[in-house]
């Protein structure tokens, strides 16, 4: 039961391999991307759920009320940080994607990579 | 204001990042970058005398001490590595005021110059730092202003090199968080010290796959064979003064990195007896060093030669520091610098001929040894370097390494490191008999490069013989950090 | 799409309800959740909503582009600048306590600079995103 307990570090596990296998098994740069993104986004909720401490409520300070258990805030503020970390590269990637399809016509990765090849540097 | 010096050497390129993307005066962001790159440098001399004087420095932010705040812990290695990146960062400035008007253009200038200080300010926050979530956030400034710095290029191949970067740098990066996070979970502590107190009492499983992602994710940010895939498109396309940037930077902070969580966080009793990274960094460190030289031979574009070299000089690195003894961590710690030195110097030489000739094709030298004398001169200079003939620095990395294999037995890795060598006097000849002995071909009238793009490759050339004559300085630095690593073992 | 009359009524609604959300969200990140990221993100939210319905150039003179790349730098330098302050006034860098005349007093004004630093930058730089993405193709932009 403990296993079955665990239910959030399988689903982290889980998204991890999804978002992974997504990013290197599609040729298509945007599916790529969201790969990266799901790959990004279960490391959040493996921060999160690292976080939680049983019984604890929100870790935000109820006024008035003595001995409440919090959840640990500092998951919290890492997580911030790195959703903001995932959005900044999201907005580069997607940036080159615009880029390249002006440039190539295609965000199609092996074609690309075909055109490259044909003219040596 | 000199105890506050840990925090201004990050704030310094930070604060002046944001301003020069703003300005609209032709050369101004470039003398922005100038004042923020130098004075960067100014502060890391600083920091490495005050530290060589009094030991490790401790800067807590906000007042707030470890471990509840973050804190900036500046010791030797740190001091050497912070001299090594603001030093190549003030001396590829300089050079990058013509050769980015040629490549990238006036108007988009600034933003390559705000980028690079934001890159700077990433590399130097990286070595200063002592909290490893804050490690990741200075990773991830650095390398997302890398990739857009690469997208700047001249071709259009440079955007797939930059998005082809990005994809397997975030997946390094995100793998270093995931090994973050789980170090967090067993410890309940970010800072690197307290861990490091904190790890031997904790083991478990969870440890070595924290061990195990942390490992993959910076290899990938090292380039260390097989993970190396984006290094030659991304060095080559990208816009010569970045390419002399990041080649002479990226990596190497990635080296301090490994270094870093591996001796100090981990520990060397658990990371070379119980994980034995030994054994997997020594057999890719040697494949590195043999395929990357004997793949450069083949290449026909000097800048992607050169990047093949760039893999292959890691390997060299990575092969010191594995031998996990005093003398083979001094000798990756060397060669860390003289790498510097040498790669910016060849990287800087290759961007006059861009300027200059406008391709960089082993055909487009022909006949450049009558015609641009001085930039040629730099190139086999610091090809010589490359070989490791004496009086150069390449000797004295390659003395150190050779050292450190016969001390611990290792003869075959010794005769590894000897053909090294031979394979790079193969492919830095192929680009020293196209400049000096065949006939120039183009039809353009090429002359000697600009002095602003010669005067830097120079200063790097000179500096390269320098500390190859006397080594004193650098491997006494080296040796000391070295020592200060093995030291703080548990 | 500024013929659709439904949508141009309600957006004249939503967009100030958003703005205004987006300033409750900046200003209880002490209390609850919010701070600087989010807020900026809501509040950019508003004004790329305006420029879906009405159209780029009307949103452009709303909000020229160098008031958007001004926003982008000027919030970094607000929060480097009350770093630098603290360090002027004594205090290691920032530490917010040393920045009024009680250290309660002067982490308060800290953090509320400090967050909205965040919020101009992140707001600066997500309308900059979206400008560069819909003026893609566009002569005119």
């Amino acid at each position: 039961m403990r296993v079955l307990g665990l239910y959030n570090y399988w689903i982290f596990i889980f998204l991890m391999m999804v978002g992974f296998y997504i990013l290197i098994s599609r040729r298509n740069l945007v599916k790529k991307i969201l790969g990266l993104n799901i790959f990004q986004t279960s490391v959040f909720i493996f921060y999160i759920s690292m976080g939680k401490i049983t019984g604890g409520t929100a870790p935000i300070l109820v006024e008035g009320a003595e001995a409440v258990v919090y959840s640990n805030p500092l998951p919290h503020v890492l997580i911030l940080t790195a959703i903001v970390v995932g959005v900044s590269t999201t907005a580069v990637a997607l940036a080159l994607v615009v880029r390249i399809k002006e440039a190539y016509g295609t965000i199609e990765g092996d074609e690309i990579s075909a055109m490259d090849n044909q003219i040596p540097f | 204001m000199l105890n506050h010096l840990p925090i201004l050497q990050v704030i310094v390129p930070l604060m002046v990042a944001p301003i020069a993307a703003l300005v609209r005066r032709r050369g101004g962001a470039w003398l922005l970058a100038v004042f923020a790159t130098w004075t960067s440098l100014g502060i890391a001399i600083l920091l490495l005398r005050q530290v060589l004087d009094g030991g490790t420095i401790i800067y807590s932010l906000g007042g707030w001490a470890a471990p509840w705040g973050i804190e900036y812990r500046v010791d030797m290695v740190s001091a050497y590595v912070l001299v090594i990146v603001a030093g190549v960062g003030a001396i590829v400035t300089p050079y990058a005021l013509m050769s980015v008007r040629r490549e990238v253009g006036v108007k988009q200038a600034p933003l390559l110059y705000s980028a690079l200080l934001l890159c700077l300010t990433g590399l130097l926050g990286i070595t200063i730092t002592g909290d490893v979530f804050n490690l990741f956030v200075f990773l991830e400034i650095s390398s997302i202003s890398a990739y857009a710095l690469i997208a700047m290029g001249p071709d259009r191949r440079a955007l797939h090199a930059a998005y082809k970067y990005l994809i397997m740098g975030s997946i390094g990066a995100t793998f270093i968080v995931i090994g973050i996070g789980m170090l967090y979970i067993m410890t309940g502590t970010l800072n690197m010290a307290d861990l490091a107190v904190r790890l031997p009492s904790v083991g478990g499983r969870t440890v070595s796959v924290a061990f195990a992602f942390l490992a993959v994710g910076i290899s990938l940010k090292l380039a260390l064979f097989p993970l190396h895939a984006w290094l030659p498109d991304a060095y080559t396309y990208a816009p010569s003064t970045v390419t002399a940037f990041l080649a002479s930077t990226a990596t190497k902070v990635a080296v301090y990195m490994l270094v870093r969580v591996f001796f100090t966080v981990f520990g060397i009793a658990f990371s070379f007896q119980t994980m034995n990274l030994d054994r997997v960094l020594l057999p890719l460190a040697l494949l590195a060093i043999l395929s990357a030289s004997v793949t450069a031979i083949y290449q026909k574009n000097v800048k992607r030669l050169l990047a093949y070299s760039s893999v292959a000089q890691v390997g060299y690195m990575i092969l010191g520091i594995s031998l996990a003894s005093v003398t083979g961590l001094t000798a990756g710690l060397i060669h860390l610098f003289n790498h510097a030195l040498m790669k910016g110097a060849l990287f800087m030489a290759v961007g006059a001929v861009m300027y200059q000739v406008g391709s960089v094709r082993i055909e487009a030298m022909n006949g450049l040894g009558r015609r641009m004398p001085w930039t040629m001169a730099a190139f086999v200079a610091a090809g010589l370097s490359l070989i490791g003939i004496p009086l150069t620095v390449g000797f004295i990395s390659k003395w150190f390494l050779v050292l450190a294999a016969v001390e611990k037995g290792m003869w075959l890795v010794a005769v590894a490191v000897l053909v090294g060598s031979l394979l790079a006097i193969v492919y830095v000849w192929k680009v020293v008999e196209a400049a000096y002995f065949r006939q120039y071909v183009g039809s353009l009238e090429v002359r000697e490069a600009p002095l602003s793009l010669l005067l830097p490759t120079w200063v790097l050339v000179l500096a390269s013989v320098y500390f190859g004559v006397d080594a004193s300085l650098t491997a006494g630095v080296a040796r000391m950090a070295a020592e200060f690593l093995m030291g703080v073992a548990p | 799409m500024s013929d659709q009359i439904i949508l141009r009524v309600a957006t004249k609604i939503i967009v100030p309800t958003i703005l205004l959300y987006a300033l409750y969200v900046q200003f209880h990140g002490d209390y609850g959740p919010g701070g600087g990221f989010q807020a900026g993100v809501i509040f950019s939210a508003a004004f790329i909503l305006y420029a879906l319905v009405f159209g780029l150039r009307r949103t452009h003179r709303v909000l020229p582009t160098w008031v958007v790349r001004g926003c982008a730098s000027a919030g970094v330098l607000l929060y480097g600048g009350v770093g630098l302050a603290s360090m002027v006034m004594g205090g290691a860098f920032l530490d917010y306590g040393v920045l009024a005349h009680d250290p309660k007093h002067g982490q308060h004004y800290g953090i509320l600079l400090v967050e909205l630093g965040v919020m101009i930058t992140v707001f600066g730089v997500m309308v900059t995103i979206f400008y560069f993405f819909a003026a893609r193709g566009r002569e005119d932009l």
